[in-house]
């Protein structure tokens, strides 16, 4: 094996790009998400034409290629990993919800198709873990701080990026899961504790860059824009929880103790650390030491990021429940 | 035989005086091909001694941009030495070999990636780990030198070209580099806006080796002209005396004033 | 940087090459969803199914060698599956004694491990005879014709027009700040880690200033020249009788592969 490739596993496994490749992913699973992706992706597609002209086609490509080069920047962080950007929150953020899921997909369909990164059949899950899920996430940006102070703002663009790595993560975790490629009590935790780590440089990322086109070009990110690009946020969000919520209770149905189990059974414990955190030995000192309590935690994010985007979700629909 | 230098730091002797004879470049051998086949450069030899001033001229393609990056180890991997101030230009040297050579690339929004110009110019002070007030005074300092002293809190997004050719320049004078490696640092100028340039470069203490194709400036401001054509360096001397010479400039796409 | 990542395309004159696109984008597509409903532990039908792209891509005269490579792009999403040896109940095959854990390796979870790679592996190499013998113009043409929303390809043709012009912008970006990201004599530099996201974020925020502007300018520009919403290719794609007779075979190898992995052995 040449350094190039060694590199590009290095790179691969110390960033949040989780490209599912082609055979890790069942085929029940695997088209279960081409429909959802290919749904969502339809109404955006909709949306995007009534709301924005022709004007926006090539806007739309050129960003989805800014996207593309914009995750090759990145910096170090320490011991050779560096931080990298997803983009799908930002994408959201600029472009508002339903075009920046055009781009972010646009992004994931590229990669996999001319780059093979990601495969082909597994597409439709990689555009929602990466694409879809991402950009919903920055959807709320618009509600939740479209009117505060610029510090908010920039607090609030940079929490959801990080869940948004979270999110595309656990997802992730649950396709392999579910598609009997890694056992729940492994992925889960195993990607979790990773991309906990690593959604803090998306964070970073995203809030720097947000606040670099604030200070330059404000009028692109002013509140009359973020109405203009950020209707029906709400929608997004909505249809966000239903997914959750429709793919977390089969788990809990089907294995006596769910989620919780996945935390409370230490006797995989161990064997989830090995792998992937050999790779990664600075990340396995602040999260996954020698104690449970740790291993517990990240077990338990998987429950935490879906109680926090419900409430998100929940202070949004009252602030329009307020405003109408 | 060859002369061997001892490791030097810097183009000033111990007295602060300038060292002309201390050799600040040398390339030795050197060939670079691009990983898509194509070959850039076909064994490059070069020495340019401190506080020289060089030119480096030669037709679109001829390889100077690729030299260029050579020097401070953007690019490596073919064949070939380089050494800056006798330090050779290998991987564990390149952090301090970074801070000698100042490179100011073609297009200066490449070079400006902060929102201010101040946080572009305290970007490699910042980046050395310099105590805060060192990087105030070399921002300063930097920025005095170019005459853009009170541009420090301006967007860099905003300037016009002349302005961001300027910055980009202080961005590495503030690094306090031992050369200063430009390319084709008047490119897209107006009239004005070049003069200025020219008269700045002049007027810098400093080593120079600068890519163009603007021979005016060449005559103006280097005494020394180094001409490239397709991978090679095909003359090497007093500019006054290459640019008399009509078929040399000619045959290599270049002419005469 | 990427330079090795990009252009993926191998211009050969082939066969393969020759063939209208949407049959090499169904065939890739309906191979990879063959493979993957392979049962574990089918090696023969593995092993066909890899003879079957070897014999594509000496057709197509890109060399083993070559798709070889590529391959090994899917091999650390392997570290997902590996735990599946350890875990999946089975005959044992070898105990490891880690401090007060005992890893058993089991035969169920050895084969199921090996089964994914060995899918996951053919896969890819599917993929990538696809984009080696296929012009992205020719492949977006493709999808237009299969029914992917017009939309969506169009953004897809004006993004992978302005993914080179952009990627090249970002390494000269990215060179900038290498070249002046020096250390002083004393010691080590790097500035703080927020510091270091800082600057990357500023240089994502600039590379988006510069995107939006340009894609005003290339409006603007496309206006002017009459563009109406489509790319063209020069090549026609009419589906000629051997893009039919590719086709079928290629569907009649992978009907094989199904026999095969169920009813032989
Ligand atoms: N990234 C690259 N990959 C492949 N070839 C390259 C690359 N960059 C430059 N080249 C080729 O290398 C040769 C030398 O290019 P270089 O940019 O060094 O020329 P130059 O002398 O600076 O020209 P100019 O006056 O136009 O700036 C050219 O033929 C160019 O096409
Ligand atoms: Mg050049």
């Amino acid at each position: 094996m040449d350094t190039a490739m060694l590199s590009h596993i290095w790179k691969e496994v110390t960033t949040a790009r989780m490209h599912i490749p082609d055979g890790f992913l069942s085929l029940p699973v695997a088209l279960a998400f081409w429909v959802i992706s290919a749904g969502l992706l339809a109404i955006a597609a909709r949306r995007t034409q009534q709301q924005l002209g022709e004007r926006q086609i090539p806007l739309m490509g050129v960003m989805a290629a800014f996207i593309f080069a914009a995750q090759m920047i990145n910096f170090p962080v320490a011991g050779g990993t560096s931080g990298h950007l997803l983009g799908g929150v930002l994408a959201a953020i600029m472009l508002g919800p339903w075009a920046g899921m055009l781009v972010m997909a646009c992004v994931i369909i590229v990669q996999g198709l001319l780059f093979q990164d990601g495969g082909l059949l597994v597409m439709g899950a990689n555009i929602f873990n990466m694409g879809l899920l991402t950009a919903a996430l920055g959807s709320l940006y618009h509600g939740l701080a479209g009117r505060q102070s610029k510090g908010v703002r920039l607090v609030v663009a940079g929490v959801l990026a990080w869940l948004s790595v979270i999110a595309g993560a656990l997802f992730t975790a649950l396709q392999l899961g579910f598609s009997g490629t890694s056992p729940f009590a492994i992925v889960v935790p195993a990607m979790l504790g990773v991309h906990v780590l690593i959604g803090i440089g998306e964070g970073l990322i995203t809030m720097a860059a947000l606040a670099f086109v604030m200070q330059v070009r404000p009028d692109l990110v002013s509140v009359e824009a973020v109405r203009a690009g950020g209707g029906r946020s709400w929608v997004v969000a909505g249809l966000l929880i239903a997914l959750v919520v429709a793919v977390l209770s089969p788990i809990a149905s089907a294995d006596p103790d769910g989620l919780e189990r996945v935390a409370i059974d230490m006797g995989f414990e161990e064997i989830a650390a090995a792998p992937p955190y050999e790779v990664l030995p600075d990340y396995v000192v602040p999260l996954l030491g020698e104690t449970p309590v740790s291993t517990i935690a990240a077990g338990v994010l998987g429950v935490l990021v879906v109680a926090a985007v419900a409430i998100i979700v929940g202070r949004l629909l009252r602030q329009r429940a307020a405003i109408t | 035989m060859p002369i061997v230098h001892e490791p030097v730091t810097s183009c000033e002797d111990s007295f602060g005086h300038p060292a002309p004879d201390v050799l600040a470049l040398e390339v030795q051998g050197l060939h670079f091909t691009y990983p898509d086949g194509h070959v850039a450069l076909r064994g490059i030899s070069l020495q340019v001694r401190c506080g020289e001033k060089v030119a480096l001229v030669g037709p679109n393609g001829a390889g100077k941009s690729t030299l260029l990056l050579h020097l401070n180890g953007l690019l490596n991997g073919g064949q070939g030495n380089i050494r800056v101030m006798g330090m050779p230009v290998i991987a564990p040297n390149l952090p301090l070999i970074r801070a000698r050579v100042g490179l100011v690339f073609q297009n200066p929004d490449d070079q400006l990636f902060s929102p201010t110009v101040y946080e572009d110019v305290a970007f490699g002070p910042l980046h050395m780990g310099l105590p805060e007030e060192e990087v105030r005074r070399r921002v300063a300092y930097a920025l005095t030198q170019v005459g853009m002293a009170q541009y420090a809190d301006r967007l860099s997004y905003h300037l016009s070209m002349g302005e961001k050719k300027r910055v980009a320049i202080a961005t590495v004078l503030s690094m306090h580099p031992d050369i200063l490696v430009l390319d084709e640092p008047s490119a897209g100028l107006d009239p004005r806006a070049r003069r200025g340039l020219i008269n700045l470069l002049r007027a810098l203490p400093i080593t120079m080796l600068a890519s163009t194709h603007d021979m005016l400036m060449v005559r103006d401001l280097f005494p020394r002209t180094v001409i490239m054509d397709e991978g090679r360096i095909v003359a090497d001397g007093p500019t006054e005396e290459l640019l008399e010479q009509r078929d040399l400039l000619e045959a290599h796409g270049l002419e005469k004033l | 940087m990427l330079e090795g990542l990009l252009d993926r395309y191998l211009n050969r004159a082939s066969f393969v090459h020759d063939l209208d696109p949407r049959v090499k984008v169904v065939n890739a597509f309906l191979f990879i969803l063959s493979v993957v409903l392979l049962p574990d532990g089918a090696w023969i039908a593995y092993f066909l199914g890899w003879c079957a792209i070897l014999a594509v891509a000496l057709l197509a005269r890109v060399g083993a060698g070559f798709v070889l490579r590529g391959s090994l792009v899917a091999f650390p999403f392997a570290l997902v599956a590996i735990t599946l040896v350890f875990t999946l109940p089975g005959r044992p095959l070898l105990t490891l004694q880690l401090g007060t854990w005992e890893l058993s390796a089991s035969d169920a979870g050895l084969v199921r491990f090996t089964s994914i790679l060995a899918r996951s592996w053919l896969s890819v190499q599917a993929a990538i005879l696809l984009t080696a013998t296929t012009r992205s113009p020719d492949l977006l043409h493709a999808l237009r014709h299969l029914r992917v929303p017009g939309l969506l390809v169009t953004i897809l043709s004006f993004m992978i027009r302005y993914l080179y012009v952009l990627v090249d912008e970002t390494t000269r970006l990215l060179r900038a700040r290498q070249a002046r990201s020096a250390w002083s004599a004393q010691g080590k530099g790097g500035g703080s880690l927020f510091w270091r996201a800082r600057v990357a974020g500023n240089m994502t925020g600039q590379l988006f200033l510069r995107s939006l502007e340009r894609s005003d300018r290339i409006y603007n520009a496309m206006l002017a020249r009459g563009f109406r919403s489509q790319f063209v290719t020069i090549n026609p794609h009419m589906m000629r009788r051997r893009d039919w007779v590719a086709g079928g075979l290629g569907i009649c190898v992978l009907l094989l592969l199904q026999f095969v992995a169920h009813f032989v052995s």
